[in-house]
């Protein structure tokens, strides 16, 4: 494992005297450290890297949460929050010397407000249970990350997640209302308000997607929806894949704007068809998956202009779901298709790269290259409506060299992302995986930038260090290994 | 280099304010100077002269512009691809600029449906108080790379940068607009707006003028006739500038001359207990109030419903026009200014006093 470890600072008490202090007001089943208990907490949804941690705790009262804070806070003492750790870019990897603080406890519903549309959750509560319990009112929470069953919100909001149906319904950041947080010296913070904005900055933006670097989230408002009266899925076959593109932009230059429009390759296809038996069409070069949601008036009236669309593009078959029932099945080939391509190999390494979408067949085709140069297959699953492209490489961490392989292709899948103009990851989060790709996409004065508002929240660096944003000198030494075009990046670092 | 081009002059004028600890007044079109605290700078940067759409891609649904490019010429030009800025930012003049726009952070009528300015700002670039250019976010729909700058700016006053070029998601123009008009009481009108925003329906605004509730549906032409004969009510005229009037505040209630308050709440508040005249929009999420009621009064009282209020227009501006900050979130708000803009040059008291 390449990860590279930056110089945290050195905690002011001994592993033994941080627990001691810990069960001053912690019960002591709240406190880990054996190596045995602690051996769940190695790693996230990214278990390529793990890390045994140093001390857990898994408090269940917010005072003591404070308390855990105003302790870490006074002797120097890092934290890294964890939810239900299923995210997929290690952005909750435990670090020696650090305490790793989980908020899964905290899974209660404070309150559904139907009439405001809204409910208050703590931080533990699963994604999949907002809209379970929101139901019983014909409401919904919009965002459906694929791991929604067990993701929970306090990590959605840290990671601004996604979903199938962000290109109509928007990422996490667009349908929270307020957050609750406590900040590493223990005081509580309110960002948002219950209203559509909050009062001042709009801090509530830049904490979501901060990865835990900005504060521990202790409450959260989300915005419910009410439940559209009609959802239709269908599903387009194409014999080549920038055909399947076509029919995308097509679709949008229409003036159709689907709830979910989502693209998976041939691998990904016969993958999710041998692991779920949906009846997808293995020998399609792509598929498109596009629904569409509304009232049944516009439903209607839309599915018949997106079945003309999807023909006139050159799709070889086009199926509309008959019934709720056919239409989940479509989707449950979608949303397994991790699990399912991780079936074709003992490893798989899932990228997130996001880009303009005219840019779909250059960068399908520069992978295609890429695969056949480090030889690791590679399946590809697209968010196709918000170009957010999940290329799967698949490969072996048993055989030696494979992993390296594996995240040098990933590398070159994510520089080439921020070559065509788009960004590194779109919804998974840079945490520790993509921070070495961090350097490429952000100059030295937006990474200064980027360090001066996390001192605005915490000064002394003690809350997820080492992820998200790069240090310079990470930077410099990332650098110093790709030269692109004949020129150093952050040419100004000194070299080590 | 491109003429319209002026960041590298504009790094350098920002770069100087800086080192000798000056302050730089920033306006676009000049369309919202009413809007916020008086800055004490005389220095001013107008931000006019840098404009010009940079990009545009209507199958992206994205745009790009200067922060100078006026905001009706990003309209006309989406409106000839059957695009739109879904947020209907209000322009309140002629000159109204992109920068003004996202640095007010205002949206019109259809935010409660759609989203606001800050949730279609996909990017911007921009120079922070140090005369550093820092480009964040991009064009592209989804990026969770670094923290979420571009948003920051909205509403942000000028206060943490000079915008020179930003990037927004588009949307298409709904292919049929209908509204349809319902005498109410103030009480029953905000029942019904809640009752229907429950519901599965084309509703992009609704507005209660303080007899009638206004409900506008947008989408497809079956969707909206099926709606409308859904809803009942009286068709109003397609002919009518409601909406226009009402984002642009030229109804009559909004040409009085009297102070204006704003108070964001969550839709379902009940009636504010302050005297005076209102009028509803954002489906009983934006509470438009002519009082005499005391500033800490209507502060308190927006705060205890769980929102904010602001001084929108015609107001004393020498005190606080936005919901004063209390401790941490302070602390955070000075913080934040200084991480950008260390030496407090920029649109300094333009928010908050004391910053």
């Amino acid at each position: 494992m390449s990860l590279y470890i930056e110089k945290l600072p050195t905690p002011g008490l001994t592993r033994e005297e941080f627990v001691r202090a810990l069960h001053n007001f912690l019960p002591v089943e709240s406190v880990l450290c054996d190596p045995a208990s602690l051996r769940p907490y190695e790693c996230d949804g990214l278990s390529a890297y793990r890390e045994l941690p140093w001390v857990v705790a898994i408090p269940d009262q917010l005072e003591h949460v404070q308390a855990i804070l105003k302790l870490c806070h006074a002797h120097q003492i890092p934290v890294i929050a964890r939810g239900a750790g299923t995210g997929l870019s290690g952005g909750a990897l435990p670090r020696d010397n650090c305490l790793l603080l989980s908020m899964a406890k905290f899974n209660q519903i404070i309150a559904i407000d139907p009439a405001n549309r809204s409910a208050r959750v703590q931080p533990g509560v699963r994604n999949l249970a907002i809209s379970e319990a929101a139901g019983a009112y014909g409401l919904y929470y919009a965002p459906d990350p694929s791991s929604q069953i067990a993701c929970s919100i306090g990590g959605n909001v840290a990671e601004n997640s996604g979903g199938v149906h962000c290109l109509k319904y928007g990422l996490t950041v667009h349908n929270v209302l307020q957050v609750q947080l406590l900040t590493i010296d223990g005081e509580f913070v309110t960002l948002g308000s219950q209203a559509l904005d909050g009062p001042g900055l709009d801090l509530l933006a830049v904490c979501n997607g901060s990865e835990g670097l900005l504060g521990i989230i202790t409450e959260v408002t989300v915005k419910l929806l009410p439940k559209p009266e009609r959802a239709q899925v269908m599903l387009a076959a194409f014999d080549d894949i920038t055909k399947a593109g076509a029919a995308v932009g097509n679709i949008i230059a229409a003036g159709i704007i689907p709830a979910g429009l989502e693209m998976m390759d041939n691998l990904a296809i016969r993958a999710a068809e041998a692991f779920v038996h949906v009846g997808y069409p293995i020998d399609a070069a792509a598929i498109l998956l596009c629904e569409l949601d509304g009232t049944n008036a516009e439903v209607s009236e839309q599915l018949l202009r997106v079945h003309n669309l999807l023909l006139t593009a050159g799709a070889t078959q086009v199926r509309t779901a008959k019934d709720d029932h056919e239409r989940l099945q479509l989707w449950k080939g979608r949303k397994s298709a991790f699990p399912a391509v991780g079936r074709l190999a003992p490893d798989y390494y899932c990228m997130d790269g996001t880009i303009p979408r005219k840019e779909l067949p250059t960068v399908l085709r520069t992978i295609a290259e890429l695969s056949q140069q480090y030889q690791l297959p590679v399946a590809n699953v697209f968010h196709a409506g918000d170009g957010n492209l999940h290329p799967l490489i698949l490969f072996d961490a048993n055989k030696p060299g494979e992993l390296r392989k594996a995240e040098e292709f990933g590398a070159a899948i994510l520089e080439l992302c921020v070559k065509v103009g788009g960004t590194i990851t779109g919804e998974h989060g840079v945490g520790i995986e993509k921070i070495n790709q961090m350097c490429v996409q952000f100059a030295t004065a937006e990474l200064q930038q980027f360090h001066a508002l996390k001192s605005a929240f915490d000064p002394a660096g003690l809350l997820n260090p080492g992820k998200a944003i790069p240090t310079l000198q990470r930077c410099a030494e990332h650098g110093a290994m790709h030269v692109h075009h004949g020129k150093l990046a952050h040419p100004e670092l000194e070299r080590f | 280099m491109d003429s319209a081009d002026l960041g590298l002059l504009w790094q350098e004028r920002v770069r100087e304010h800086h080192s000798r600890h000056l302050p730089l007044h920033i306006e676009g079109g000049h369309s919202k100077a009413f809007y916020g605290l008086n800055t004490t700078a005389t220095t001013v940067l107008n931000t006019q002269a840098h404009c010009g759409i940079l990009n545009y891609e209507p199958s992206e649904l994205v745009i790009t512009a200067r922060a100078g490019t006026p905001l009706s010429e990003i309209e006309s030009t989406l409106a000839a691809q059957q695009q739109m800025l879904a947020f209907e930012p209000p322009h309140f003049a002629a000159t109204a600029t992109l920068g003004g726009c996202i640095a007010t952070g205002l949206s019109g009528p259809r935010r409660p449906y759609t989203g606001s300015v800050r949730d279609f700002v996909l990017g911007a670039t921009v120079i922070n108080g140090k005369g550093e250019r820092l480009h964040f976010g991009g064009e592209v729909m989804k990026n969770v790379a670094g923290y979420d700058v571009a948003r920051l700016l909205c509403g942000s006053m000028g206060t943490l940068g000079v915008i020179l070029d930003a990037s927004l998601k588009v949307l298409p123009l709904p292919e049929v607009e209908q509204t349809q008009v319902f005498e109410l009481t103030s009480a029953a009108a905000l029942t019904k707006m809640q009752m229907l925003a429950q519901q599965s329906l084309p509703l992009s605004a609704s507005c209660y003028t303080g007899q009638q509730l206004y409900l506008r549906l947008s989408g497809t032409a079956r969707a909206v006739e099926h709606a409308q004969q859904h809803l009942g009510g009286e068709k109003l005229p397609h002919t009518s500038p409601f909406w226009q009037k009402l984002k642009e505040q030229t109804l009559a209630f909004f040409t009085t001359g009297q102070p204006l308050w704003r108070i964001a709440v969550p839709p379902a508040a009940p009636d504010l207990p302050i005297n005076g005249t209102q009028l509803i929009d954002w489906g009983g999420a934006q509470r438009w109030l002519h009082t005499d009621a005391s500033a800490d009064m209507i502060f308190n009282t927006a705060q205890r419903s769980g929102g904010h209020a602001t001084l929108f227009r015609h107001g004393q501006r020498d005190a606080d026009v936005f919901q004063p900050l209390q401790g941490k979130l302070k602390e955070l708000h000075i913080n934040t200014k200084l991480a950008f803009d260390p030496n407090g040059i920029l649109n300094r008291g333009r928010m908050y006093s004391y910053y």
